[in-house]
């Protein structure tokens, strides 16, 4: 292994009081840079995953390490996308946006600026007076996602950020999100029901499987960065998208 | 026609039909039953003659629903703060807060009386009970019910506990406030002309439009009977449009109740 990892999961588990097992002996090592998208049929434990990463809810068993540290301790590195939006809708984009500085005591002038850069990132740096209710869907998203690199995290954590909307908005927003990566270097976990969103967007997917929640198979994704709208008409990148849909048909059948 | 001319032109005619109305059923009645219905123009001319007393009564009534409507909007928000912090101090006081709602005021009157005399003070409390049940329940139903993801959205970020309550439960809280304060403020006018009925007083500045209403009543000045119906209804249009005004301003550029439609 090259770099330590940022991320390490060495045999956690997860159940919620005396609930069933949710994730038994989940190991995973991620390395800075890494893009992994989590697939599996619902129910599998993969919002619970990104929860642990985030140190939203406690691990019942093994160890969790972010930079080294435990997730609350690692707090400052880690932002999350929700699958809504999650804006509040009585503060405009632009405030919206600082927020998380806002929470961190940041001043106002270091808000303004900071949600300014990260508004023009997601391009939407001329809304940033209107309020969220004005946007539409994808917008809403691009204004969640621009708040969560509002404090410039060191790792991304993205609960089916696009699953709520159309194909075109998601394919577009999937190019987006490559796109800024390359101007800012985050860590991706990224949580999808779309085998092409998770072979477009990743360097390594990790397939799991239900009842217990586990990892069945891990995948590494050999497509070049940067992606483009081209790399969806590549021969490599169709027969990746029918080999891991294979894999989760196998999981899903399999749980069925 | 243009649908904003329609919004004024609708209700002007169903006045003037009911004006009709009114004069007509007032001239079919016999000569010595007219009494018990003034035509507009007496009434009128009835504020001609009462100008002094019922300027007098309606500040004093509109003093007492003041107090009492901003003590209750005090009081309530800070209880509801203190309800919306754990479900164990709502199961403890919600029996309670009912109980005080279901107080009449004509019982509590007299011993109100009994405990801080007649006149103002007392339309002030009983103003202040008939407005602060709506409040409370608004309030703390608001602030209990913050969209859960935002609620974690703000623990992703090590929001401390008055962070959470004043960036996020409160302004969350501010559309059910205000449907309790358009409710209070409909209850605030009457509240202190039943207080002020029930427990009013001639002394010091003189009662306000409840008393008045029972010194016209015994002195048969029926149109300034009907005339004090009149500025209570004003009063409480007053009342309810400061408030419909103050929830415009607090909620128009966001909440879904402003939704603009382009039509
Ligand atoms: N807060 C919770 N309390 C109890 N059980 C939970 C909670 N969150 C999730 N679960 C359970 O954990 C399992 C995995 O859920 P989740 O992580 O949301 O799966 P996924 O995101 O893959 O659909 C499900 O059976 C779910 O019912
Ligand atoms: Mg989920």
């Amino acid at each position: 292994m090259a770099a330590t990892p940022l991320v390490e999961l060495h045999d956690v588990t997860k159940r919620y009081g005396a609930g069933p097992l949710v994730l038994d002996r989940v190991s995973l090592a991620v390395q800075p840079g890494d893009f992994i998208s989590l697939i599996g049929p619902s129910g599998c434990g993969k919002s619970t995953l990104l929860r642990l990463i985030a140190g939203l809810s406690p691990v019942s068993g093994g160890t969790l390490h972010v930079d080294g540290r435990t997730p609350e301790q690692a707090a400052a590195e880690l932002a999350f996308v929700f699958q809504e939006p999650t804006l509040l809708p009585w503060l405009t984009v632009a405030k919206n946006v600082g927020l998380p500085q806002q929470l961190r005591g940041l001043s106002a002038t270091d808000r303004a600026a900071t949600s300014r850069r990260v508004l023009d990132l997601v391009r939407l740096g001329d809304r940033s007076a209107a309020y969220p209710r004005q946007l539409s869907g994808g917008q809403k998203m691009r204004v969640s996602i621009a708040r969560a690199l509002s404090l410039s995290p060191k790792i991304l954590l993205l609960d089916e950020p696009f699953g709520a909307l159309d194909e075109m908005t998601r394919e577009h927003l999937n190019e987006e999100l490559l796109a800024i990566r390359q101007q800012q270097a985050w860590t991706a976990f990224f949580v999808t029901h779309s085998v092409a969103e998770a072979v477009f967007l990743s360097n390594r997917i990790v397939v799991m499987a239900a009842s217990p929640g586990r990892i069945h198979t891990e995948i590494t994704v050999p497509l070049a960065y940067p992606r483009t709208a081209a790399t969806r008409l590549s021969r490599d990148y169709h027969d990746l998208v029918a080999e891991v849909s294979r894999i989760l048909r196998s999981v899903e059948s399999a749980a069925a | 026609m243009p649908k904003r001319l329609l919004h004024f032109l609708l209700p002007a005619a169903t006045g003037v039909i009911f004006i009709l109305v009114w004069y007509a059923i007032r001239f079919s009645m016999n000569e010595e039953m007219q009494f018990l219905l003034p035509t507009p123009g007496e009434i009128i001319a009835s504020f001609r003659d009462n100008g002094d007393s019922l300027a007098r009564a309606a500040l004093n009534t509109t003093e007492g629903a003041l107090l009492g409507f901003a003590g209750a909007i005090v009081i309530s928000a800070a209880l509801a703060l203190t309800l919306s912090l754990s479900s164990l101090i709502r199961i403890s006081l919600y029996p309670y807060l009912m109980m005080l709602q279901m107080i009449p005021v004509i019982i509590f009157a007299p011993i109100l009386i009994l405990w801080v005399g007649p006149g103002l003070k007392s339309v002030v409390v009983i103003t202040f009970l008939i407005c602060f049940f709506p409040l409370v329940v608004n309030t703390t139903q608001g602030l209990i019910s913050t969209d859960r993801n935002s609620v974690e959205l703000f623990r992703m970020y090590r929001a401390n506990r008055l962070q959470e309550i004043l960036l996020l439960r409160v302004p969350a809280a501010l559309p059910y406030f205000f449907t309790g304060l358009r409710i209070a403020a409909v209850l605030a006018p009457i509240g202190a002309l039943v207080g002020d009925y029930t427990a009013g007083s001639s002394a010091g500045d003189g009662g306000g439009l409840g008393f008045q209403a029972i010194i016209y009543s015994s002195q048969a000045k029926y149109p300034a009977l009907f005339a004090t119906a009149a500025v209570t209804c004003v009063l409480g249009f007053v009342f309810v449009g400061v408030v419909v005004g103050l929830s415009w301003l607090a909620l128009h550029h966001w909440h879904d109740s402003y939704e603009r439609t382009d039509t």
